[in-house]
């Protein structure tokens, strides 16, 4: 049983180190809430951007190089990384003057 | 009206470029144009019902139908292209011959235009449906009224047909020894930037591996937004940033295309009418 256990326990450490990192984003009034988001370097991030507007807004970044389209009320899966250290801008492309926002990779 | 017109351009842009490389690379085939109007006109009943569904479209393949619905055309419409350019290394040589010869053989004129319109009304469809929910969202959101943002959008639809119609006068007045060459390089490049921007769709979806990300950086040479690296973009693919599996699809695209044109030269079909 133990050496069922040693056995396992990497797989199992590498199966939690797979399980992806989430961050999540509220779109409202047509501004990212947060407006920076803090992430680990490194390391695939699941990003969920759930728009609470009643419009649709197309999640994009030249930096992350993503463009999503997210239907009003609707939530956003999209993923992004292993990123190195950095600040990596987004913008939704429909309300570009107000809705800007980054992620921080560290 | 000025935020609509700069949206719906760059939508447009993308499009009206496309279709004036296929309208210039099929220059002379019968019932071009008819097959143009047809893809046109697809495109945009296409797009009217896609924007309408992108709510459902996004929650299939649990929430990766979005960017499975975009690779799937992005890969369909580069097939078409590969298609088209592997078609015209068969026929090139009797082209260069007489232009007209293609118009008489019209059953394979007709399957290759078809072919290509599908291509224009996949073109369409992407754009298209993204700018009309941009339009609707502008409308419901209260912040523009009908008269703007209907202003604003032809200003930049009719701003970006320009740009398409631009290129296709452009290539049009090339010599004709240099024309099939110049037009079937383009739409090698094209059939490959479609197939990069497949692979960036389906790293989004955690599908494919990024391989790295990105591979390079040359956003300090040439942006992605800046208007020329915006056009380069659209017709060769380029990448301020590319994912190093971007780089895979686009160099596999490149090499299988002429692989095949390469094929089709060496032994020409028996079939090829006179």
């Amino acid at each position: 049983m133990k050496i069922l256990f040693a056995l396992l326990s990497p797989l199992l450490s590498l199966s939690a180190w797979a399980a992806d990192a989430e961050a999540a984003l509220v779109i409202r009034d047509h501004r990212f809430e947060p407006a920076e988001i803090r992430v680990a370097a490194g390391q695939k991030i699941k990003l969920v951007v759930h728009n609470q507007d009643a419009t649709p807004e197309e999640f994009e970044s030249h930096e992350l190089n993503r463009e999503k389209l997210i239907a009003p009320g609707t939530k956003a899966n999209i993923y992004v990384g292993p990123l190195n250290p950095g600040r990596y801008p987004f913008f939704g492309e429909f309300h570009e003057k107000t809705a800007r926002g980054a992620v921080v990779a560290e | 009206m000025l935020g609509s017109a700069i949206i719906v351009f760059r939508e447009a842009l993308e499009a009206a470029l496309i279709i004036g490389i296929i309208a210039a690379a099929t220059r002379g085939m019968q019932a071009r144009n008819f097959w143009l109007l047809v893809g046109i006109s697809a495109g945009i009943a296409g797009s009217l019902i896609v924007a309408s569904l992108t709510g459902q479209i996004a929650e299939l393949a649990e929430g990766a139908g979005q960017e499975l619905f975009n690779a799937g055309i992005l890969g369909l419409a580069a097939a078409m292209l590969a298609w088209h350019n592997i078609w015209m290394a068969r026929h090139g040589m009797q082209l260069a011959k007489d232009a007209r010869q293609l118009g008489h053989d019209v059953t394979s004129g007709d399957r290759e235009m078809s072919a290509l319109a599908a291509v224009v009304a996949l073109a369409i469809l992407r754009e298209g449906s993204e700018t009309a929910l941009f339009l609707y969202g502008l409308l419901t959101g209260g912040e523009d009224t009908l008269a703007t943002v209907l202003g604003g959008g032809a200003i930049g639809l009719l701003a970006g047909i320009l740009a398409g119609y631009g290129l296709y006068a452009g290539f049009v007045r090339i010599p004709t020894r240099l024309f099939f060459a110049a037009t079937s390089g383009l739409i090698l490049l094209l059939a490959a930037a479609m197939t990069s921007q497949a692979a960036r769709f389906l790293v989004q979806a955690d599908i494919l591996p990024s391989l790295a990300n990105p591979l390079w950086d040359t956003s300090w040479l040439l942006a992605n937004t800046s208007l020329p690296g915006r056009f380069l973009h659209t017709l060769a693919g380029y990448e301020a940033m590319p994912s190093g599996i971007q780089v895979v699809f686009y160099s596999a695209t490149l090499i299988l295309v002429l692989v095949g044109m390469r094929i089709v030269r060496i032994r020409p079909p028996a079939t090829v009418t006179q």
